[in-house]
Order: structure tokens, then sequence, then C-alpha cells
């Protein structure tokens, strides 16, 4: 815990990982190293927690994240809530600034919030006494799957100084890229992304990534390759003719992966569009470790829980139980 | 008998009459008269000692929301909060609900004015519910007292109706005012396209989006030989595009506003819906570019677009927020600070707020000329406020410049003789 203990962490919201030094990162995931052993208990269930109100308020749809929350706050004993949006008063009229007076009303202690508006985060928070983490907010960040890469990168590199790191696909549309790029840049590596011009937003390089002219001079070299998912939903543009000529062209194959490192790591953050953006030779292949960052998911998301409301004097220590 | 008003010990700046020294302003009834001229002994005195006594200030680019959205501004609202700061006119543009498209709506804005601190002059839809499609009755509306045509907030997308409208409107002696938007290229965009919003992850409107439009209209300015002015324009492009118009000889005329010199995208950060607008703010390179154009004479003239929103349209998701701010109580201190870093003249400020807004619309105003309507505005450049959500006049309160102290403001606002704000005090 000494190492743990050095470490004020600061932040009342998690909005985004742009907030956070690389201390912070490195501290929450060390936090979430001290709780992923609760998942491999017989009995998975600790009182940290115990009391706490977790409110899930998803109000874009979402399984995983919204799951991997659940089970992170059951985990530490906190009683959770969900409220997606086909049950929302949102779905009535109601403001987002609405249904958070009404939950806070009932006093919970954390907001989880997902929301296809980037920013949401921070309205709510700007309107609400509890904290608020983002679980995904528009086009912007989705901070917890941003750790979650990195906690995942760093179980099997052990660092991610000087690792090149190739994100392949639709850079644009994409919460988790937002995240990353930010997360594996300030520790240290460096990040290629690669896609369709109409994938790639303008004047990403200022987050500190660069641009391959293809995705085999991203993947070339690689030390991990993430792919990510085509947003269908998200698209309002024709940005690609087709997945057919987007899976031929800039799908992660068993042949562009040769280029990389022959310990190259294979993530994506899912869903994956089996045969579109990942053949399914690489998603089920060795190089895989796209269910160590589902694992991984739920001890970040402990972590957050614990360090946004749990980490309070009169609370127990993490891990203890 | 008719109140006589004397404005001694100003520094009088009056582009028109080539005139900038300190002198007296006499007023009686609702004419600039000779000092001396009339009989002074009941007269209202100010002293404007260390203030500019300048042409009535005229803003050509507001919103008074009236009729249709009362509940943000009204034409009672908008002008009250025109005279604070320092205008004694407004254009007001005609996407209220309904759309003023036809003369019944400009005769209810004109009679409505009447009695306001500040003159108001409609604006008429370019199209029947600016919806791009058919022509509205220009004529109709002319008589009733629009002194433009514009589908401001709505770019007119179909060219060969804005060609229409050139040749309809200047039939009538009416200039056409551009909304210059590719609503193609700009569609669902919340914010200026540069790495703030790929940081944000706010769908980005790019430069071009305007600058295309922009193009466009010098074009169609060009073919018909018909005056086009252009609104609220906001990149580097756009200047260059119509400083070589004006040098052609293109009848063209433009204006930006001033958030557009004063602020950049960066505004945008913290997700401040007071700091969304359309067009939206953009780079500091384009920031540059507009105080340029403004010392240069490729702007005719600075106009607030001022576009008051509720706190149901602005405190909620950026995305999902209205654009616009308000501007009718800020214009004058944030051009002003322009004029105190040199790179503004205070002829200048008074041609940009005054004497060219007047030209273009062909309204009365712009010079303190002996015999001109007594329209002027009296301005203490040196004097520092905060502005406050309290001291807002205006309806609403979404303005980006709220708790910034400001220095500089209109300390009277005289509009046809008639005293319509006034914190200089008569003695």
């Amino acid at each position: 815990m000494t190492e743990l203990q050095a470490h004020v962490f600061k932040h009342r919201h998690i909005f985004g990982l742009e907030q956070m030094s690389r201390e912070d990162i490195e501290f929450i995931i060390a936090t979430a190293r001290s709780f992923k052993e609760i998942s491999n208990r017989s009995i998975k269930k600790v009182p940290t927690l115990r009391g706490k109100t977790v409110v899930n308020l998803f109000l874009e749809p979402s399984t995983r994240t919204r799951l991997s929350f659940e089970i992170a706050a059951k985990r530490m004993s906190a009683d959770t809530f969900n409220i997606a949006s086909s049950t929302s008063s949102t779905t009535k009229g109601e403001t987002i600034i609405d249904t958070a007076r009404n939950i806070e009303a009932m006093n919970p202690d954390v907001i989880v919030l997902r929301h296809s508006s980037s920013g949401a985060p921070y309205l709510l928070a700007r309107h609400v006494a509890c904290p608020v983490i983002n679980a995904g907010d528009g086009t912007h960040e989705h901070p917890s799957q941003g750790l979650l890469d990195i906690m995942t990168i760093l179980e099997h590199k052990g660092s991610l100084q000087g690792l090149k790191i190739a994100i392949v696909g639709d850079i644009s549309h994409s919460r988790v890229a937002g995240s990353d790029i930010i997360g594996f840049t300030r520790l240290g590596a460096e990040v290629w992304l690669a896609g369709p011009a109409t994938f790639i937003p303008y004047g990403v390089e200022s987050t500190g990534a660069r641009i391959a002219a293809t995705v085999e001079d991203a993947v070339t070299g690689a030390d991990v390759v993430m792919a990510l998912r085509i947003q269908k939903e998200r698209q309002q543009d024709p940005l690609i003719p087709s997945l057919r000529e987007y899976a031929i062209r800039y799908g992660i194959n068993r042949r562009r992966l040769e280029r990389a490192k022959d310990d190259v790591l294979v993530m994506h953050p899912g869903p994956i569009n089996r045969g579109v953006e990942m053949s399914p030779d690489v998603a089920d292949g060795t190089w895989s470790v796209i269910l160590d960052q589902v694992t991984n998911g739920v001890a970040v998301r402990m972590a957050l829980l614990y360090l946004v409301i749990g980490s309070g004097k009169d609370n127990q220590e993490p891990g203890e139980g | 008998m008719t109140a006589v008003i004397i404005i001694r010990n100003g520094r009088i700046i009056d582009p028109i009459n080539d005139s900038d020294g300190t002198g007296e302003i006499w007023i009686s009834g609702n004419r600039i008269v000779s000092p001396g001229s009339v009989d002074a002994g009941d007269a209202i005195r100010y002293d404007a000692a260390g203030s500019w006594v300048v042409p009535g200030l005229i803003d050509m680019h507001v919103h008074l929301r009236e009729p249709g959205e009362e509940y943000k501004e009204t034409i009672a609202s908008g002008t009250r909060a025109a005279a604070a700061g320092g205008f004694t006119a407004v254009a007001c543009m005609p996407n209220t609900r309904p759309v003023n498209d036809n003369g019944s709506i400009t005769t209810f804005i004109r009679k409505t004015a009447e009695t306001c601190p500040a003159r108001v002059y409609p604006v008429g839809a370019v199209s029947k519910g600016s919806r791009g499609e058919e022509l509205a009755e220009y004529a109709e509306m002319k008589e009733a007292g629009i002194v433009a045509v514009t589908d401001d907030g709505h770019p007119v997308m179909n060219s060969q109706m804005m060609r229409r409208a050139l040749e309809y409107a200047g039939s009538h002696g009416l200039p056409v005012i551009s909304h210059s938007e590719d609503a193609a290229l700009s569609r669902n965009g919340c914010m200026h396209e540069g790495f703030v919003s790929t940081r944000l992850g706010l769908r980005g409107i790019p430069a071009a989006a305007e600058s295309i439009m922009v193009y466009r209209e010098i074009a169609l300015a060009e073919l018909t030989g018909c005056r086009m002015h252009l609104a609220h324009v906001s990149t580097a492009a756009s200047v260059d595009l119509i400083r070589r118009a004006k040098e052609r000889g293109v009848p063209v005329t433009a204006e930006t506003a001033p958030h557009y010199f004063t602020l950049t995208d960066e505004a945008v950060r913290g997700y401040n819906t007071n700091a969304k607008m359309n067009p939206p703010l953009r780079s500091e390179a384009d920031r540059r570019v507009i105080i340029e154009a403004l010392g240069d004479g490729t702007f005719d003239a600075i106009a607030t677009d001022h576009a008051p929103h509720s706190v149901l349209e602005k405190d909620i998701e950026f995305d999902l927020a209205a654009n616009g701010i308000i501007g009718l109580e800020t214009a004058v201190p944030l051009t002003l600070a322009l004029v105190r870093s040199g790179r503004l003249t205070e002829r200048r400020l008074v041609e940009l707020l005054s004497v060219n807004p007047a030209r273009i619309l062909g309204v009365p105003g712009g010079t303190l000329a002996v015999g001109a309507t007594a329209d002027l505005t009296v301005i203490n450049p040196t004097i520092s406020f905060v502005y406050t959500e309290e001291a807002v006049l205006s309806k609403s309160h979404n303005s980006p410049f709220l708790g910034q102290t400001l220095t500089g403001k209109a300390v009277l606002t005289i509009c046809d003789g008639r005293v319509g704000h006034d914190e200089l005090q008569a003695r």
C-alpha cells in the first residue's frame, strides 16, 4: 500500500484522461491491481463500499460497460441502480439536469453517466453534489476503457514507455480512441493512427499521436495493435463506401499482423464486427488480449468507484475482507 | 417648448464631417442644432469631459425574438439593452415565430418599437418562412418598413434562389444580407473544426463551410450587380475573398461580430454553451486576420448578432444547445479593446459602429452634423465595470463575458432627441 498511499488522488469527478497526470493514471492502475484478485475469489465480495449507492445513468444503449460498472460496484457491496435510456424520463422530455436532480434527491454517492453528447458529464457535475464518472460521452472520452486498456498493456509489457501502439479504424467517432491516445502517450508510448482519411479527425496530431500513411506502416514493428469498431450508429455521413472494402483495405488480418513484433498484443474495445475490422483468427489468436481487457475493466471500475466515493476516512482499505 | 440638451467638453468624433476635437453638441427637439442657435435657458446639460461624443451607434444585426419567443427577449427589452450598450438603432433579423416574411409582421415590429429607447429597423425574409423556396413579398415589406432582406439563421442553399433574391431586392433598393454557410458541410457541427473540437469530441464546422458560400455570394453579386452584405464573417479565408472582391469593385459589404475578434474556439473548452454560436468561434489565426480586416477597411461594420437564449436552450448538452450569445451591452468595451491595443483608430470605430451601418441600410444617422437627427452616443473609454448577470438588461444572459471586468462603455445614449440611457447624469 505504500505506493498507493504516496499519491494523493484529487479528482472529485472522472471526466476523462485529459485531466489526469501520469501519476494519477498509474495510481488508478495500481489501485485496480489491488482489487483485481477479488474477482478470482470464490466469494467475490468485499464490504469496501457497503452502504454506498451507485446510480448507473445510461442514457445511451450499453451492455458491457453498464454490466462492468454494476459488477464492480456489487463486488464492493455498494447498492446499484440502473437507469437506461428507454426507462428514463428523458424519453418523456425531461432534461438531463432534471433527471439528475431527481436522482440526487435520493442521495446517491456517485452517478455513472453514459451519454450520447460529448461533455454531458461536465453538465451533470455542475448540477449535482455527488461525484460523476464518465462512462462514455459522445465522441469525447471513455476514461474507464482507456484505463483498462493501459492496465492490460502494462500486465503484458510492464511499461508503455517506448512502445509502438497502432490504433486502426474509426478514430473520428471513437471515444475509446479519445482516451487511449491521451493515456498511451502520457505514459510514454508512441501512438500511430491508421485508417481511411475520413476516419481521422482534424488536428489529431495535437494529442501527440502520429498518422500513418497505411495500416501496414502503422502495424510494422508495433508492440500493440488496437482495432476500433466501425461505429455505424455514429456515422452521419457516408465515410466509407462499404464494409467489404474496409475489411480488405484496413482490416487487421494475419498477413498484416505479421509485420508487427512477434509478441504483439491485439486489442479491441468490443464489440467486434468479426471479419470487418478484425479477422476471426486474429481476434481469437494467441496475440489477442481482448478478454483480458474485459476482466480488467471490472478492476478498473472498482478502483474508480473506490477512489471517488470510498476512500474517505470512514472506509476500509481496498481489498480488505 | 422643445427640450434643449447641451453636451459639453466631450471629444466629438464625427468622421463624415471629418471632425475630431473638443466641443459642444446642442440638441433641440429631435435635431442637432448649432450651439447658441436656440434658447438654452432650461437646457439639460451634460459634462462629457473625458468621454467621446459620437454619432449614435447602429447595430445592423440583432435578434429581438418578438414575435414568438418573448421569453428570450422582447422588442422593449432588446432596445433597452441596445440603449444601455450605446446603440440608438438596431436592425432585427426576421427569424421570429412567425418569420417576418410579410408586411403585417413588419408593421407589428415597427409599431411595437415606436415607444422604445432605440430605433428598430426590421429586416425581412428573403424567402417565405425562410425556407429558401419562394421569394417573400419585398415590396409590401419595404412599404411597411424593412431595410434589407435575409434568411439569417438559415443559409439560402439554392444559388438560383439567391440570384433571384438579389435581382428582386435590388429592384426595390434593398440589400440582401447573407448568412454564408454551406449547410451540407456544416451539418450537425457545433463548433469550429480544429484540434479543440477533436479534443472535446465535438463535431466540427470547417472554416470552408463559410468561405465556400462567401465566394458564391461574391460571384452572384458580381453577376447581378446587386448589393450583397455578408453577415457575421468569421474566417480568414472569407476575409481574403471579400478583400479581393472589393478590389474588383464587386458591390459587397461585410460585418463581423465582437466575439470573432475577441475569442477563439478555446473558449468552448469545458463545454461552455455560452461560447456556442454559428458561425462558430474560430482559430487564433482567423481572429488575427479578422482584426486586421477591421483596421484596413475590408470590413464595413461591426454588428453584434445579439442572439438571446434562455437557460432552457443553453443549460443543456453542448451539441443540443442553441447557437448565439447576447452582445448589445458588450460591443463597445470589446471594440474599445482594439482601440487601446492600437489596432483600430477611434475614427474607424465610429465608422464601423455607426457611419457604415447607416450607409449600408440606407437609414438616418451616422453623423453629428447640424440638422441631422439627434441620435448620439457618449462613450467613456476608460471606465471599468464588471459585467454581471444582474446588470444585464437583455432578458437573457447568455454571454461568455459574464463575470469579466470590461473597460469602456456607453454612458449616455440619445435617440431622436430623447435620452434612452443615462449614466452621465445631467447637471
